[in-house]
């Protein structure tokens, strides 16, 4: 009996990856109090970019991938910001144990994104992330329209090109 | 406008949205590393998330099934079922969550409900919850509940409030001051019966605390403090002495700088919804362990977690942007960071009545050492489409106090890695990982190997070897070998792998599990949606 649970479980879940494809321009972003650098709290979804594109990017400061990311894309930043108008925010999944390095450490790098702590992980839990990094790209509308996990160099030019897509109204796919 | 728009399609269309992970291995015995034989073969641990949103409610379930649980994991998980849901409503200023939740107060230090999956640890609290923020930068937050035990719950409830309050955000005057004041205050009580026919034990116990932060230009000051009342368990043998915490932190960074300087004070402070619980089972605070977390394989051999019974512990780290040009900047610039971190005992003086425990002067260290990491980590460009990481950690290791298995003394270890990250093109990459653990204790030296070859946005494949050549007796000079390759579309990830794992401490995010030796095919598959 479980047996057939677990089947029907799986199966469902694999219905729901068939969905995503066509549904997946309606979700927007779930509502979650974060902590931006400063400590002050900041509903997610207040986040806007003025009807341009942004990028979210969980991460954390012991994820060694999460960083080359981070690096790779910071390169580019500028250029990726004059033709787009998007804007990372990049929110880190440090709890109390790594969480006061999180400033000094992303300011020690010149870092010049938008940085936010999940310190608990209640955000990770409501966009559904299994593991940093996992970034996600927003359209001008605030609807979460692709999403990616894990980094290898060479994923930043596929995000950009996603996008580009997404800055000028074009389909995915 | 974007966010009412945001807003309004989510009430249009309400979606079920979720993931899934599944992780499973086919284990071979193989007596020689020590990994046992597996009578089910094949183990796996997975579980499924779904969340539902409609207009203001918010409703979320997770499946679980483990058949059999992993090794490593607890035997108690063995089962599946749905261990965790609940449904939550938030207007204006009210949110309201009744089932099961996480939940942090301040740093944790009297309650954290938290969950890490990878490595079994979930001690969710499953109850009701209101938050209440009344004006801006006010928010108040209560719970009942009672937590989470594998798939049964502890009989110990615990009732906590706390209050957070940014001065800056609720008082006018305050607005555009260039010093921000955060405070807070935390109230955490649990009860349990006392059904022990010898001694008397309290069966509510209080833990409180209160906290700060500061911030002006690129400092930011902050301190915890909390206090327990009498509290006899078993993690701190039964005695009745009550318990301390003290946090304090300071950071400051500018662009290009930045620093970050630690100091920690624990007491008796193992707080636990049943006195009797052992290993990571129903801990209702958390005691965050000043240290870095290692991610190279070799570097977290020795991983560190807080001695809750007592521990006096410090951290300094500074983090420096070599520009280009500069001495070690090279033609793309740098970056290094030094850190160091140093755990040990606090003064304890036993009192003539054992049931007390002990007493301890509290500026006062104890003597002995039960941890220290120093290291650097330097990291640049020496080509456009080379990277280098040359990292640098030396490690004393108490092996006594932190596996809780006198005996073994100190492991004093040095590790040495390099790694190279080369772009061949856009879509193909190789990153490759030089280690080595210089020791004379324990299992002696080790040398290490990583190879990976990753072709985006889809593939990769890796392998690395651990080689104990350094090992005392000739003939476990083992091999750990290992090769996994990974297909990756979007948000969902298949890898699979084959290969030996050596037992050990394996720790994420500040908690750790024992992994016994192994030796198998495993299978990997994650999801998103």
């Amino acid at each position: 009996m479980k047996k057939i649970l677990i089947i029907c479980l799986l199966l469902s879940a694999n219905l729901a990856f068939a969905q995503e494809n066509e549904k997946a321009t309606s979700q927007s972003i779930p509502d979650v109090a974060l902590k931006n650098l400063s400590g002050q709290s900041v509903n997610t979804s207040t986040f806007s970019n003025d009807g341009k594109p942004m990028i979210i990017d969980f991460w954390a400061t012991w994820c060694k991938p999460c960083i080359e990311e981070l690096n790779a894309i910071n390169e580019l930043y500028p250029d990726w910001k004059k033709e787009t108008g998007v804007k990372l925010i990049a929110v880190s999944l440090d709890d109390a144990k790594t969480m006061n390095r999180v400033a000094p450490f992303v300011n020690g790098r010149n870092w010049p994104y938008e940085f936010y702590i999940d310190q608990n992980a209640d955000f990770k839990r409501a966009m559904n992330v299994n593991m940093p990094p996992h970034t996600f790209v927003i359209d001008g509308k605030g609807n979460i329209v692709w999403q990616h996990v894990g980094f290898a160099e060479g994923n930043e030019e596929e995000l950009f090109e996603i996008v580009k897509k997404v800055a000028a109204g074009l389909p995915l796919n | 406008m974007n966010v009412i728009n945001a807003h309004s399609q989510g009430l249009l269309n309400s979606n079920i949205h979720g993931n899934f992970e599944f992780n499973g291995q086919y284990y071979f015995q193989d007596s020689v590393i020590g990994a046992p034989d597996v009578p089910e073969k094949f183990l796996n641990n997975s579980f499924l998330n779904l969340n539902y949103e409609y207009q203001d409610f918010y409703a979320g379930l997770r499946y679980e099934s483990y058949r059999n649980p992993l090794l490593g994991f607890e035997r108690d998980y063995t089962g599946s079922g749905i261990p965790f849901w609940f449904v939550r409503y938030k207007k204006d200023a009210i949110e309201v969550t009744a089932g099961n939740f996480y939940e942090q107060f301040g740093n944790g230090l009297v309650l954290r409900s938290y969950e890490d999956r990878g490595l079994g640890y979930d001690n969710a609290i499953n109850g009701v919850r209101v938050k209440f923020t009344p004006i801006a930068g006010v928010t108040f937050k209560g719970l009942v509940g009672v937590q989470r035990n594998f798939f049964t719950v502890g009989e110990g409830i615990v009732r906590a409030a706390d209050v957070d309050w940014n001065l800056n955000e609720s008082i006018k005057k305050w607005k555009d001051k260039k010093t921000q004041v955060i405070l807070g205050g935390s109230f955490v009580s649990k009860f349990q019966i006392d059904d022990d026919n010898t001694y008397i034990l309290p069966e509510n116990v209080a833990n409180g605390s209160g906290r700060f932060n500061v911030l002006r230009g690129g400092w930011n000051i902050g301190g915890e403090v909390a206090y327990k009342i009498n509290d006899p368990s078993y993690t701190n043998g039964y005695i009745y002495k009550p318990g301390s915490a003290v946090l304090l932190t300071a950071t400051y960074s500018k662009p290009g700088f930045g620093f970050n300087f630690g100091i920690k004070r624990i007491d008796n402070m193992s707080y636990r919804s049943d006195r009797n619980a052992v290993l990571n089972s129903l801990i209702i605070n958390y005691l965050p362990a000043m240290t870095k977390t290692h991610t190279y394989i070799l570097a977290s051999f020795y991983p560190y977690a807080t001695q809750p019974n007592g521990e006096f512990g410090i951290q300094a780290e500074t983090f420096y942007h070599i520009k280009e040009g500069k001495f070690l900047g090279g033609a793309r610039g740098a970056d290094l960071s030094i850190n160091y971190s140093r755990a040990q005992s606090i003064d304890k003086q036993p009192t003539a009545d054992p049931t007390e425990g002990y007493t301890s002067e509290f500026f006062k260290g104890g003597d002995e050492v039960y941890f220290e990491d120093f290291n650097v980590e330097f990291n640049t460009k020496i080509r456009k489409d080379l990277r280098m990481i040359l990292t640098y950690v030396y490690l004393n290791y108490n092996k006594d106090v932190i596996e809780g298995r006198p005996g073994f003394g100190h492991v004093y270890s040095h590790i040495g890695i390099a790694e190279f990250n080369w772009k061949i093109n856009t879509k193909r990459s190789f990153r490759t990982e030089l280690q080595h653990l210089y020791t004379k204790q324990d299992d002696g030296s080790w040398a290490l190997f990583l190879a990976e070859y990753s072709v985006t946005p889809h593939w990769f494949l890796a392998g690395f070897d651990e080689y104990n050549y350094g090992n005392d007796d000739e003939d476990r000079k083992f091999n750990y070998f290992n090769l996994s390759m990974g297909y990756t579309n979007k948000a969902n990830r298949i890898s699979v792998g084959y290969g030996r794992q050596r037992a050990g401490l394996l720790c994420v995010g500040g908690v750790c599990r024992t992994v016994p030796a192994s030796n198998g095919f495993t299978i990997s598959v994650t999801s998103s949606f």
